[in-house]
């Protein structure tokens, strides 16, 4: 990826590529801010899970992506206000995997703001986490947009407290994927009365962006693609204009449109997902998964993770992802269809067909 | 020896020639490699190849009568100036310039889809011009000078007016350069003993240690996902452009700065060239000051195998003496002293290999068995350096 972010003018240009076929003449690009000088970018890493072998030992593989994104992320010019870490930066939550995550995090040259993970949770149940990053859920104000931070991957009182001999089988447990023994995140009741508290306070035209771990939507439960409690979380971004919500967790590109909310997923630095098979259990809103994504080149162990920087000069996010070893993609929010949309790979013309020879 | 497949190609450049290339019987090229892709506007013919040979061979096209493109690229050392580290250029005040990178063979260079160890440029043809005006290659202002003799020599009148029929002003860089690039693409060779091995079945092309090293080389050794090697054919490259932790490791402090400072200059192509030769620390940022992109840092181009075990030193900055050296380096995950930190940038497919000594030797072994006849005399940099 071109380590200069695009200006102002460069997106308002993508925007209206993305518009193609002339659907949106550029004036009803609307615009967040009237002064320029608000615009900013801010970086996103994600999904890194750092984890211990033994002694002074870590997966040499996941220390790489971290170490790599972030000093890429060093060279973005102009730089960007600040990096977001977007969770799961441990693999088993121990102390030794936060200290060695961190480290490499203390690398970065913008402030750092970092999101829940259930791999950094549910060993202790986020206290070593907290210790170093501070709170599991805040919010703050940039340059005219409300940024919020939640910790969704909480789940049942009675399964976190009750059910497991150990924390370790605890976090085993809620590491696994297709595991009957696992539970489904949510965000919880407490948490969800201090967002609408927090959310009472900001104007309905500002520009919100809210960053979680797992999607704030029901994609794919078997892997806890999934927040039991997205509707109420949704119900309470709904009166937003310009409601945003950048999740980690899965470890590809996803993005949708519900209502008034984009939602967009960000890559991990660390391996990558496969797309999980279509799950319904009702009509649902599930992204459609419709650019398949080259599939990992077993030699180059970068392939198919990445990191984004972001801009929110729209109101709506717009995620520039820097793919290993792949072409770089632009996830922007397309004013003519009111959805977030590639913006070169949408047109069907354009998809690069997924590899079938190997 | 330079001139070995000459008769071949020759042949294969009149066919097309005489017919449309789709129509005309393909030559069979040598043991081990793919038809040659000769351009559809430069095709080979025995009096234009000639005639680059010859300015090939030609010091007058520097600014001190004592460089020609043969100086670094000699046929007597595998169209290399084995065994520099870096290549010597013109000389100034009794000292001979020198750039940053070493010498990449000409041989077999007809099949690599970009030119130069950052590949900043797209072909033989165009390659060709930019050595003549890098202030320390051959140190011309311009192209200028070169006019002036190719239009005036007696010998070169003829020449181009017998290959291009053009003469005078018509005569321009792009004609130069077409000869040159059609000099080069007879530079092939294959017919190594791994070719006998490989391609045509003869077990005893390779000794056992070799034998031992080719599996070494496919599997624990993973060197042929970037040094490739077909069913039909073998380049020994995958013409992409690898951060493999060689230079960009002496300057990692420095590249936030250096990255900065580039995309700050926003260097043409042809101001790339001057600065990358001229500064060793922006040389190192690789394929990054071609594409400005985060792959690009401190990458540069797989090179061919191909007669690699006469062509020491190694890697783009010559930094490597010996093949074992390379091995060793490889071995080490992407650094050259064991322990010492590797780049944040490093390629993703660089990873300690965890050979033993005796895997080292075979798979340095297997490099020896890829030198074609017509350099086989030649001696051999793979364990021990060789001495200027």
């Amino acid at each position: 990826m071109n380590p200069i972010v695009p200006s102002r003018r460069d997106f308002l240009k993508g925007a209206a590529a993305a518009a193609a076929a002339g659907v949106v003449p550029m004036s009803l690009v609307k615009l967040a801010f009237a002064d320029p000088a608000q615009d900013f970018t801010f970086a996103y890493i994600s999904d890194a899970h750092i984890q211990h072998i033994s002694g002074t030992k870590f997966v040499r593989n996941w220390d790489r992506g971290l170490i790599r994104a972030v000093a890429e992320t060093n060279l973005l010019t102009p730089k960007p206000d600040f990096v977001m870490f977007g969770g799961d930066l441990g693999q088993l939550g121990m102390k030794e995997e936060l200290d060695h995550g961190a480290e490499m995090l203390s690398k970065l040259r913008a402030p750092l703001h970092c999101v829940m993970g259930e791999h950094d949770y549910y060993l202790d149940l986020g206290e070593y986490w907290s210790k170093l990053f501070g709170p599991q859920h805040y919010s703050f104000d940039h340059k005219g947009v409300h940024f919020v931070v939640l910790n969704s991957i909480l789940t049942h009182d009675e399964w976190t407290y009750n059910r497991w001999p150990s924390a370790q089988e605890r976090m085993l447990q809620m590491a696994g994927l297709d595991n009957p023994n696992g539970s489904p995140f949510m965000v919880g009741e407490k948490q969800r009365a201090w967002l609408k508290a927090d959310l009472d306070k900001v104007g309905k035209t500002t520009p919100l962006v809210v960053f979680s771990h797992s999607p704030l939507q029901k994609l794919y439960k078997g892997w806890n693609f999934w927040t039991d409690d997205a509707e109420e979380v949704q119900a309470l971004l709904a009166p937003f204009e310009k409601a945003n919500v950048v999740y980690g967790h899965v470890h590809q590109i996803q993005y949708n449109q519900i209502g008034n909310i984009s939602f967009n997923a960000v890559m991990a630095t660390a391996w990558p997902w496969p797309y999980p098979n279509s799950y319904a259990q009702a009509q649902h809103t599930m992204p459609v998964l419709t650019v398949p994504m080259n599939r990992a080149d077993p030699f180059f162990e970068r392939d198919a993770t990445g990191w984004q920087f972001i801009d929110v000069h729209t109101g709506r996010v717009a995620l520039k992802y820097n793919l290993y070893n792949n072409t770089a993609r632009t996830v922007a929010w397309n004013p003519a269809t009111g959805k977030p949309e590639d913006t070169v790979f949408q047109d069907p013309a354009k998809r690069v067909p997924p590899q079938v020879h190997y | 020896m330079k001139r070995t497949l000459l008769g071949l190609l020759v042949a294969a450049g009149l066919a097309a020639t005489a017919a449309r290339a789709a129509d005309a019987p393909a030559a069979k090229p040598p043991l081990g490699l793919p038809p040659l892709p000769i351009p559809e506007d430069n095709l080979q013919t025995p009096e234009k190849i000639a005639l680059g040979d010859k300015l090939f061979d030609d010091k007058r096209f520097s600014s001190t009568g004592q460089v020609a493109c043969a100086t670094c690229h000699d046929s007597k050392k595998a169209f290399t100036d084995s065994p520099l580290r870096t290549s010597e250029g013109i000389a100034k005040a009794g000292r001979k310039l020198t750039g940053t990178r070493n010498a990449p063979t000409v041989v077999n260079a007809a099949y690599f889809e970009t030119m130069f160890w950052d590949g900043r440029s797209p072909s033989l043809e165009d390659q060709s011009q930019h050595p003549f005006v890098n202030p320390v290659e051959m140190g011309l202002k311009d192209h200028q000078p070169i006019l002036k003799i190719v239009r005036s020599d007696p010998a070169y009148v003829k020449a181009f007016a017998q290959v291009f029929g053009k003469k005078g002003a018509q005569v321009t860089m792009k004609e130069v350069q077409q000869a040159i690039g059609a000099f080069e693409r007879t530079q092939v060779a294959g017919n190594s003993p791994f070719d006998r091995y490989f391609y045509a079945g003869d077990t005893k092309a390779l000794t056992d240690a070799q034998k031992r090293g080719f599996d070494l080389y496919v599997n624990k050794g993973r060197c042929v996902s970037c040094h490739r090697i077909e069913q039909t054919q073998a380049l020994f490259t995958d013409n992409r452009f690898h951060n493999v932790g060689v230079g960009i490791n002496d300057i990692q402090k420095d590249v936030p700065e250096l990255a900065e400072a580039f995309l700050q200059a926003k260097a043409s192509l042809a101001q790339v060239d001057v600065k990358v030769l001229g500064d060793k620390r922006t040389s190192e940022l690789g394929r990054f000051a071609v594409t400005r992109d985060f792959e690009g840092l401190g990458a540069f181009k797989t090179p061919t195998l191909r007669n690699v075990a006469v062509t020491p030193p190694y890697m783009h900055d010559g930094s490597l003496k010996t093949l074992k050296d390379v091995v060793v380096h490889y071995n080490n995950g992407g650094v050259t002293k064991e322990g010492n930190p590797v780049n944040d940038f490093l390629s993703g497919g660089i990873r300690p290999l965890n050979l033993t000594e005796a895997e080292i030797d075979d798979l340095v072994s297997f490099m020896e068995g890829l030198t074609s006849p017509e350099y086989a005399s030649l001696p051999s940099g793979a364990r021990t350096e060789v001495k200027p």
